[in-house]
């Protein structure tokens, strides 16, 4: 165990040469020349990325031992430095050796990777639930069922988020393709279930955020849930992961986490106000609160 | 290649055909190799000159290419001044994305591999005078150029209306495969992948029957050379496979055509019994893309370490037991999709089992040079290579086969990566290695050793820039089948797209070495390796007499 946490620490600190050092991750995005994962801000993320990091040392040194074995042997068994090849072609030993070692190495990994793989995939009591819809028309409506029902028992909170248009994501200062004209909004450390599907006739997408180590495919004719739980303020990005036509890079996804007083007040205008307009509103809160730098 | 003036002893004479007929008409082994391997490079130019395409676009952020291309092939009237408001284009890219891959796997490994490769020296390995069925074998040839065929005319009619080709991804999931495409591309696709799979499973009966029952007086199974053991195993893959696949294609096409609603959830369909039927071919089908490339590997490292195989018995079920469990593994292509936590906790075990048996290969291939005296010519250095690349895309196969990385990693280009390591760097190495291993047996021309080295370094450098920064793309969150990127990925994809221009120099001298060996014409030895090249066809001529093997031969 103690083993399995230095591992951890070394990875740990491998990992902040690959995910930070050209390029220090921001929260929500990659940066340029990033070579790791994005930063974790849910739980998830952070298992994913630890076990990603004890994934890399183990690979990182097994690559390593097969390219010293090569290199020793280009020198040491070149026609010209042994002319006589040995005929051993059997080695008991070793050929338990080397079924026994990947074995436990694999068992190894497995322990963590099944503890996470539970983590991601038993649905924790939801503290609030939003519905995704992917789109035929290559972008992503979103409900909050939780906000209150019309008459009909449509939902009353329910958006599309399309991609903002280049010109515009420069003069928001946004990045473009990740950025959204309404971004989804969520109370920073709430238990967050997602229902995720696809326009009843439309095509396979798939609903992701990196940085909260989730990822779930928007199925027609499907319901599919997945969660998180965002630990840290901020924006967050993600984009589309299952092909589905011709703009299938063109429909990200934006995730604003935010207090839950600053839900709670995003959420009252928009039961009554347009999507944009509680934009509009919470943005300006934010940045009188100084936590936002796009317009 | 087979020389039609080479001596073929005391045979009748007019059974040496000549002309078209000859190929047409083919009834020998040899000749329907060297088809499928001339097949396998045209399609393999194609195939690459698609994705040359797709690393030119993705060199920097923004649509430069692929708007300019459909106003020429399509006329499609794009402003291109204005390319966000345009949309030829992108569909455009999906459907090179689509056929560069349906390209290289069905139509350039597999035929170059099995049809090629196998087709050449399995019957020569196993002193056998020709493949079981000599005519089916034709068959299994010629039914790949219609196929080919189909699917570059696919390119040309609509898909999406207003567009044209085909441009579901090769795993062809529906429903974009099926509403999301309601012109007749996907249906000339879906012929095509049909008449392949037919090859396919033809020559895998071939393959089968030969193998088991034509071995020459002594040649147990456990005598037989590693490459017709990794043939064996992979058609098996292959026949028990590819029903699967055509099964789920006509499923699509009846979907689409015929009123079916297999994949339509409105009418009770469910668009993920396709990826369960597409995937459970899926599957085993990288792993015959590999398995032979393993054969391959052997008999070179063998042969240039002048050592036999370490631990063949080893060697040979280590191949038997990654071809049985690859058939149980396919849902880890599926992590994302909404699958049960068991269910994806089985297919994480049962997938991290694969690795036993590759590493045994791997570590075999090593103890094989251990003690080895080795000459490091051409095909020597592809299988280097090969073993230390195909290490690399093996262990991050290990990485995303832990569903909860995989989560993070799905769909990015960490899998782009990953599978490109183990086929072009894998497999495409283990075919350059047969290529230089075999022409000399083949042509009986020597290839230039200069160029092959120089082939061999330039292609190792290029692939190596192109596809290890596509890791940390993938790590940072980059999605595939992307066209655009947003403009943080624009590092990493600029130098890999520079790793694309240096593996176009290496086909480019790749095909100036063949142009070369066969205008030099220097005559290759019966058997150019010395003596660690101890399988049956380094005791015939280069090239082989048009029927050998009339007399058996007795193996001791």
């Amino acid at each position: 165990m103690k083993i399995a946490n230095n591992l951890v620490g070394l990875g740990a600190g491998l990992s902040i040469l690959t995910a930070s050092s050209a390029a220090w991750a921001a929260l929500g995005q990659a940066v340029p020349w990033q070579m790791g994962l994005q930063d974790a801000a849910t739980p998830v993320a952070e298992g994913i990325v630890s076990l990603h990091n004890f994934l890399l040392i183990i690979i990182t040194v097994i690559t390593l031992f097969v390219m010293a074995l090569l290199l020793y042997i280009i020198v040491k068994f070149n026609a010209k430095t042994n002319p006589i090849p040995s005929k051993i072609t059997h080695n008991t030993l070793l050929e338990v050796l080397w079924t026994i070692i990947p074995i436990l190495i694999l068992v190894a990994i497995a322990i963590p990777s099944l503890r996470l793989l539970y983590l991601q995939r038993d649905i924790p009591k939801a503290d609030m639930t939003i519905k995704v819809i992917g789109n035929a028309s290559w972008n992503w409506t979103y409900e909050y069922p939780d906000l209150g029902l019309n008459d009909d028992k449509t939902v009353k909170v329910s958006f599309t988020a399309y991609l903002k248009p280049r010109e515009e994501a420069a003069k928001d200062n946004v990045p473009y393709l990740l950025a959204t004209d309404v971004p989804v909004i969520v109370p920073v450390n709430k238990i967050v279930k997602m229902i995720v599907t696809s326009e009843p006739e439309g095509i396979i997408h798939s609903w992701t955020i990196p940085s909260f180590g989730m990822k779930i495919d928007a199925i027609p004719g499907r319901l599919n849930e997945d969660w998180f739980k965002a630990t840290k303020e901020g924006v967050y990005y993600g984009q589309c992961s299952e092909l589905c036509g011709k703009s299938h890079a063109f429909m990200p996804i934006e995730v604003h986490v935010v207090s839950q007083a600053d839900f709670d007040a995003w959420s009252e205008k928009i039961k009554t106000a347009s999507a944009e307009a509680a934009r509009e509103y919470l943005f300006a809160m934010l940045k009188a609160e100084g936590q936002l730098a796009q317009n | 290649m087979s020389n039609a003036a080479a001596t073929h002893g005391h045979d009748d004479h007019h059974d040496l055909p000549t002309g078209w007929k000859r190929y047409v008409y083919s009834t020998n082994h040899k000749d329907i190799g060297t088809m499928y391997l001339w097949f396998a490079i045209i399609a393999g130019l194609i195939g690459g000159f698609l994705s040359f395409m797709m690393r030119l676009e993705l060199a920097e952020p923004g649509i430069q290419i692929f708007h300019g291309l459909a106003n020429m092939v399509y006329g499609a009237g794009c402003d291109m001044a204005k390319p966000d408001e345009c949309d030829a284009g992108k569909h455009m890219y999906n459907v090179f994305v689509t056929g560069h891959a349906l390209l290289m796997i069905f139509f350039m490994v597999m035929p170059a591999m099995i049809g090629g490769f196998g087709n050449w020296f399995v019957p020569l390995m196993i002193g056998a005078p020709d493949m079981a069925f000599p005519r089916m074998n034709n068959i299994s040839f010629w039914l790949l150029p219609p196929a080919l065929c189909l699917l570059l005319i696919s390119m040309f009619v609509e898909g999406p209306s207003g567009a044209y080709g085909a441009g579901g991804g090769w795993t062809l999931y529906p429903p974009l495969s099926t509403t999301g495409q309601p012109g007749p591309a996907m249906d000339y696709a879906i012929l095509s992948i049909h008449l392949a799979g037919a090859s396919s499973i033809l020559g895998a009966i071939n393959f089968i029957t030969t193998i088991f029952n034509m071995r020459a007086p002594g040649m147990t199974l456990h005598k037989m050379p590693l490459f017709v053991w990794s043939i064996l195993v992979t058609v098996f893959l292959l026949l028990l496979s590819l029903p699967v696949l055509a099964g789920a294609i006509t499923m699509l096409l009846t979907d689409r055509n015929f009123g079916t609603s297999f994949f339509v959830p409105s009418k009770g369909g469910d668009p993920i019994l396709f990826q369960h039927l597409f995937w459970f071919f899926g599957h085993p089908e990288v792993y015959i893309l590999i398995l032979p490339g393993f054969g391959i590997i052997s008999q070179i490292v063998s042969t240039f370490s002048k050592k036999p195989v370490f631990g063949y018995l080893g060697m040979a079920y280590a191949m038997v037991a990654i071809g049985v469990v690859g058939f149980v593994v396919w849902a880890h292509h599926m992590y994302t999709v909404g699958l049960d936590a068991d269910t994806q906790a089985y297919f994480l075990a049962a997938t991290m089992i694969i690795a036993v048996p590759t590493g045994v290969k791997i570590f075999s291939w090593i103890a094989t040079m251990w003690g080895g005296s080795i000459e490091f010519k051409t095909p020597m250095l592809w299988a280097l290579g090969f073993i230390f690349l195909f290490t690399i895309g093996g262990v991050t196969g290990v990485v995303l086969a832990n569903a909860g990385v995989d989560r993070s990693l799905h769909d990015t280009y960490y899998v782009v990566a990953h599978f490109h390591y183990v086929l072009s760097l894998g497999a495409v190495f283990a075919v350059f290695g047969a290529w230089y291993y075999w022409f000399p047996k083949m042509t009986g021309y020597m290839y230039s050793e200069f160029v092959g080295k120089l082939h061999f370094w330039v292609t190792f450098v290029g692939v190596n820039i192109l596809f290890f920064p596509q890791h940390f793309l993938g790590l940072a969150g980059m999605p595939r089948r992307y066209i655009d990127y947003p403009a943080v990925y624009a590092g990493w994809n600029e130098v890999s797209s520079y790793g694309s221009y240096i593996s176009f120099v290496g086909v480019v001298i790749f095909l100036y070495g063949v142009i070369t060996a066969y205008a030099r014409k220097i005559p290759a030895a019966d058997n150019p390796w010395g003596v660690g090249a101890t399988t049956l066809e380094w005791t015939l001529s280069s090239p082989p007499p048009f029927h050998q093997f009339s007399t058996l031969p007795v193996i001791k």
